[in-house]
């Protein structure tokens, strides 16, 4: 709690908080899964980021018990939803009788690093694609089976398996060349305040992470740890259910998951997390 | 025709008054971000104004704000505005209604909502649906009477 812009927090208010089991977030605390895989949660913010001197992973504002449920795989609730999902990776689907396994072999392999550069531009289909986007590809046109929905189990708990096989290397969205289009795109949206509140993403995220909104300690909605298992909801969430929760709380009309709109935010906001390790599946709040 | 059309105008218009001459948002007139006149043509009931301030359904000022008054009955005072206490020390009555009504007329570009205002958004939504608004313009974030209650309660937060 050293660093407190706005400090009179009362002490009674503080107290309420702490009494409720929001005990502060460690902010020097370092993330290492396992004993093994070193995480960097803080790190000097990429050159496209004007406001912004140092990017943190969301883990850093979380409270000592939640960062605890990420150190190690056994105690992750996420990591059973990465099981799941190994199973199906395993599993043929579709009428070309072939599962992922048939043309990636183990995720270990066929996925290591790939979390970490996407979304990514895609020359044959001249667009900027997500993982969901890319798994669907490879559903209907190599297994011919069909397509999970965005937001499905599924889905979710694949985009985990795959985040797993890259944790601890650092994000590295492209960001130029045919993806710079889209990531303005992206940028746009960030700043654009929207909903009866006029909120934009970095009304929240940019100008008062770390101040406490209500009883909400905001981070920089970083998505290097996304898919997330939140313990508000004991599920693995997308990248786009949380842009889309966030936008609602504007009191706006949101757009839909897979949409082109969050797509760009997505690729937008990966850039903003250039430098942090892949931590997926996370645990927050 | 025409003419009943304006008879039963000017009825509605005189039954209006006499309820007290209500301001709708669009006609609210600022000057140098303050509003002089009562919203809702009423006084404001400092005790409703602090249920408003500290509700999580209505006014919600303290998701933003922290006030010491409320520190023992309201858990969770935000940080992203400043802190309230001695509020009517700094602000006439006309500039903290002003300010609620909407605050972007006083702070330009400022995150504080605009609680009594009701068009100019972008992809307004229908509360916290995520669905788009049902109507244009919306309903603003605070009636009229809420206002005046949280001006009259605002007006308490003295330190002096
Ligand atoms: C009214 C404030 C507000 C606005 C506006 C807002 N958010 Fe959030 N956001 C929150 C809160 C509160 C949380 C939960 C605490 C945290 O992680 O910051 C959150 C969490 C997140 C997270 C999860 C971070 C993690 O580590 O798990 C992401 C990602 C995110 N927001 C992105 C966005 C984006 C993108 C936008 C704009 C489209 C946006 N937010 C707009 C309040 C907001
Ligand atoms: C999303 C955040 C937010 C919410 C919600 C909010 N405010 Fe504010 N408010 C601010 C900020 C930030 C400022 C300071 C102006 C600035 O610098 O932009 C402010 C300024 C003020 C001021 C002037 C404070 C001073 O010390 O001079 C008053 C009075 C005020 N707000 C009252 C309210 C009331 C009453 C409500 C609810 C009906 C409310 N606010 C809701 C963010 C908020």
């Amino acid at each position: 709690m050293e660093r407190n812009p706005l400090k009179p927090l009362t002490a009674t208010a503080l107290g309420l908080v702490m009494a409720a089991g929001m005990a502060a977030a460690d902010e020097n605390a370092e993330l290492v899964i396992n004993g093994d895989i070193e995480i960097v949660t803080r790190t000097a913010a990429p050159e496209h980021m004007e406001y912004i001197d140092e990017i943190r992973s969301g883990w850093t504002f979380r409270s000592d018990d939640t960062q605890a449920f990420q150190m190690d795989d056994f105690d992750n609730p996420g990591m059973i939803f990465v099981d799941a999902a190994q199973e199906v990776w395993d599993t043929a689907d579709g009428a070309a009788g072939k599962s992922c396994a048939d043309c990636h072999g183990a995720p270990e392999e066929g996925m290591a690093g790939v979390r970490a550069v996407y979304p990514k531009w895609n020359e044959a289909a001249g667009e900027v694609r997500t993982l969901e986007m890319q798994v669907n590809d490879c559903r209907e046109n190599r297994m011919e089976a069909e397509p999970w929905k965005w937001d499905s189990g599924d889905m979710v708990n694949m985009t985990a398996l795959i985040s797993v096989q890259s944790r601890g290397l650092p994000v590295s969205v492209a960001i130029d060349g045919p993806a710079a289009e889209t990531w303005a795109k992206g940028k746009e949206i960030y700043y654009t305040r929207y909903g009866q509140l006029e909120l934009s993403c970095a009304n929240c995220h940019e100008d008062n992470y770390d101040n406490l909104i209500r009883a909400d300690h905001l981070s920089q909605g970083q998505i290097n740890g996304f898919p997330t298992y939140r313990l508000k909801n004991a599920k693995l969430n997308s990248t786009h259910a949380r842009f889309k929760g966030c936008i609602r709380d504007t009191r706006a009309e949101t757009f839909s998951p897979g949409s082109p709109e969050f797509v760009a935010l997505e690729l937008y906001v990966a850039s903003r997390g250039n430098g942090l390790s892949v931590e997926g599946p996370s645990v927050r709040n | 025709m025409k003419r009943a059309t304006l008879t039963i105008a000017s009825l509605i218009a005189s039954a209006g008054l006499a309820v007290g001459a209500e301001v709708a948002p669009l006609d609210v007139t600022f000057e140098d971000g303050a509003v002089a006149q009562s919203l809702s043509g009423a006084a404001g009931d400092a005790a409703n104004g602090r249920k408003v301030v500290s509700t999580k359904g209505l006014g919600n000022c303290v998701s933003c704000h922290a006030i010491s008054e409320m520190a023992d009955d309201v858990p969770f005072h935000g940080e992203v505005g400043p802190i309230l206490d001695g509020v009517a020390d700094r602000w006439s009555e006309a500039e903290l209604r002003g300010i609620v009504a909407n605050a972007k007329m006083t702070y330009d570009g400022t995150i504080m909502p605009a609680f009594y205002k009701t068009t100019g958004y972008i992809r307004p939504g229908d509360a916290y649906t995520g669905k788009a608004a049902k109507s244009d313009p919306l309903p603003p974030l605070l009636s009229a009477q809420q206002v005046e209650d949280v001006v009259a309660y605002l007006m308490t937060l003295k330190e002096e």
